[in-house]
């Protein structure tokens, strides 16, 4: 059995709004092991990207981790101060944002913004970085004394990903996030910056949690897969296990509405929308939506239990087997 | 190279603007029911010497004319002679205008450290006492009239304190510095005069202040807004998750972007205490063009109103292309 990396215990992250409180996680728990490839999915809203920026400790006003751990290499995340975080940042746990233009300051150039990240491991000025700058652009496929020169609204997606990626791997950090590193991205550019991501991390041996919401990327990409919806856990695990026997009525929805080519049947969705979590609904969130629905799934939260070996699912459908 | 094409295109374009501002300023001008004469020679002088003036003038030659022999003049940089002072207006003004700039220069620093530092932490300390704080001492700058501040400034740190001079840029018996910019901290600085260094610093503390503390408010805004939003952007997230500690992430990744807009308003507000700001000249008693200009007026100097305001146009236009310029110096997207 490998070690784990980052353990997960019971996180609760809450936002204040003016509507009232918004319940974003609700006592989630998984752990992630050392060289997995962890795929966390779910539709929007469901609290993918809040549980990684609850990891990068990032989650600010009027956002709060009310209870709860995050175990990173021993050490609990959410009781750790703030420069301390800042030492883990960056250089332990990197992240891949959605939006890759966005996320490069518009007013620094490419060079500058990977040289800082390097300089500040380096603990040196980041004009001395230029050598490792540009072996970190040639790393993602980029013509470095062309690329470093420019500002990011010269990038074209794909690119300014590539840049992400090289930022988030100079350090070799022990944790690699990728929040949808390919949501904002064409179709063909996905698939390059997927191979991408996928050659270097073999080479480094990073850990990976990706977050996404396309199946197809995580089938390829994930060992061990994570579904998320409405704040809550509902099935965990490994990628085959999990598309050949999905337990979760969810999971089985979400398998259902993937077209497959060849198959003329009509694709089904599932019916209903996603809860507002200001008013979650009352025992397991996703019984207003359940085909299977019993009396008890509006009363208890069903615990995450395990069916197979590795395999968790929460819902009551399950609940006898496990007592 | 572009920049230099762009510069010249905006050069151009000032042409156009100061041509229009020329005839509108002649048109007002001339279009007043009043007669500079009358008001230069009393209303009881002979009619021989009125016509004598009015030729002297070139007042009594039909408007069209007139309005050429000015552009004229003015492209071979001759403003006219004011009425009043007999002098070249481009002499008057290059005396009045070193102190309205040197007071204009001194008020923009004031107002930019204050402004820009009070909006960067009522950003950061949103809804908190610090932003409060900020918000009513910024306000209470901008709604308190300059004279009144002034007035108030001057009886508790002259009248009632005395730890700074009253009126005037020198005491009586300090030796001014030779004239060279024309701005007294500037010239006695190339002078190495030190004690007139010295006594115009302290002369100038006051004005200053009550000038900078009025432009305050509109920096501290427009900075805290724009920090606000610039603080909720994705790169700000990225910057943090590189673990920048919160200094670098506020005064490198958030500040540059920040001051985008708040340049422009630095530039509003620089070019308006360039015109001279006539309420606190007057109440510090110094001779700046704001105070030439409105004696032109009150006398009907029509060469120095012309000249003045057509000055002020000149420098507006110009500090608004500088604020052009910075922008492209700052946003590279601005460059293309």
């Amino acid at each position: 059995m490998k070690d784990a990396i980052l353990t997960v215990k019971n996180l609760k992250v809450v936002f204040h709004t003016y509507r009232g409180t918004v319940h974003a996680l609700d006592r989630i728990n998984f752990t992630v092991l050392k060289n997995e490839r962890f795929g966390i999915i779910g539709e929007t809203g469901c609290g993918k990207s809040v549980t990684s920026l609850a990891i990068m400790r990032l989650i600010e006003q009027p956002g709060e981790i009310v209870e709860g751990e995050i175990v990173f290499d021993g050490k609990d995340l959410v009781k750790t101060q703030e420069s301390i975080l800042n030492t883990i940042r960056g250089r332990e746990i990197s992240m891949i944002f959605q939006e890759p233009l966005s996320s490069l300051n518009p007013v620094m150039k490419v060079g500058f913004q990977i040289g800082e990240s390097i300089a500040k491991i380096k603990n040196t000025s980041i004009k001395s970085c230029r050598q490792e700058v540009f072996e970190a652009l040639k790393a993602v496929d980029l013509d470095p004394t062309r690329v470093s020169n420019l500002y990011p609204h010269e990038l074209s997606g794909g690119m300014a990903q590539r840049i992400m990626i090289a930022m988030a791997l100079s350090s070799n950090p022990k944790l690699l996030i990728a929040d949808e590193p390919t949501s904002a991205l064409d179709v063909t550019i996905q698939a390059q910056i997927m191979n991408l991501l996928d050659d270097l991390v073999s080479k480094m041996n990073n850990t990976v949690i990706l977050i996404t919401h396309d199946l197809g990327v995580a089938a390829q990409f994930c060992d061990k897969i994570m579904i998320m919806y409405a704040g809550t856990v509902v099935e965990q695990a490994k990628t085959e296990e999990l598309f050949d026997n999905p337990l979760h009525p969810y999971t089985k929805g979400l398998l259902k509405a993937i077209p497959k080519v060849g198959n003329r049947d009509k694709l089904t969705g599932i019916p209903g929308s996603v809860p507002d979590l200001v008013n979650p609904p009352s025992g397991c969130r996703f019984h207003p939506r359940c085909p299977y629905a019993m009396k008890i799934c509006s009363v208890e939260k069903p615990p995450l239990t395990e069916m197979n070996p590795g395999h968790l699912v929460a819902c009551h459908l399950y609940g006898d087997k496990n007592g | 190279m572009k920049l230099g094409s762009y510069i010249l295109k905006r050069s151009l374009l000032m042409l156009l603007v100061m041509f229009g501002v020329l005839a509108i300023v002649f048109a007002i001008v001339h279009v007043i029911p009043a007669d500079p004469v009358g008001a230069l020679l009393g209303g009881n002088a002979p009619p021989d010497v009125v016509e004598r003036m009015k030729e002297q003038l070139g007042l009594n030659k039909p408007l069209f004319d007139q309005f050429v022999d000015y552009v004229w003049g003015v492209i071979h940089g001759n403003l006219g002679n004011s009425i009043q002072s007999g002098r070249q207006v481009i002499q008057d003004i290059a005396e009045y205008f070193p102190v309205t700039l040197q007071l204009a220069i001194a008020s923009i620093i004031i107002s930019i450290f204050l402004g820009i530092f009070l909006g960067i932490f009522s950003a950061i300390y949103r809804n908190r006492w610090i932003d409060h704080f900020s918000r009513i001492f910024s306000i209470l700058g901008v709604s308190m009239p300059v004279f009144w501040t002034g007035l108030i400034l001057l009886l508790v740190f002259y009248y009632i304190l005395g730890w700074l001079p009253g009126t005037g840029q020198l005491s009586l018996f300090v030796i001014p510095p030779e004239k060279i910019t024309g701005m007294i901290l500037v010239d006695s600085l190339l002078d190495g005069n030190w004690e007139a260094f010295w006594d115009g610093l302290r002369h100038l503390i006051l004005p200053a202040t009550v000038l900078g503390y009025a432009a305050t408010a509109s920096i501290a805004r427009i900075t805290r807004a724009s920090m606000l939003d610039v603080l909720n952007q994705d790169y700000i997230r990225t910057a943090k998750a590189k673990g920048m500690p919160k200094r670098i992430v506020i005064y490198r990744h958030a500040l540059k972007n920040a001051l985008i807009p708040v340049i422009t308003i630095i530039g509003l507000t620089f070019g308006g205490l360039l015109e001279g700001a006539v309420l606190t000249e007057t109440v510090f008693g110094l001779p700046g063009l704001g105070r030439y200009i409105v004696n032109a007026l009150l006398v009907l100097d029509y060469p120095a109103i012309m000249g003045g305001t057509l000055f002020i146009a000149l420098v507006y236009s110009l500090v608004n292309l500088s604020v052009d310029l910075i922008y492209a110096v700052i946003d590279p997207r601005m460059r293309v």
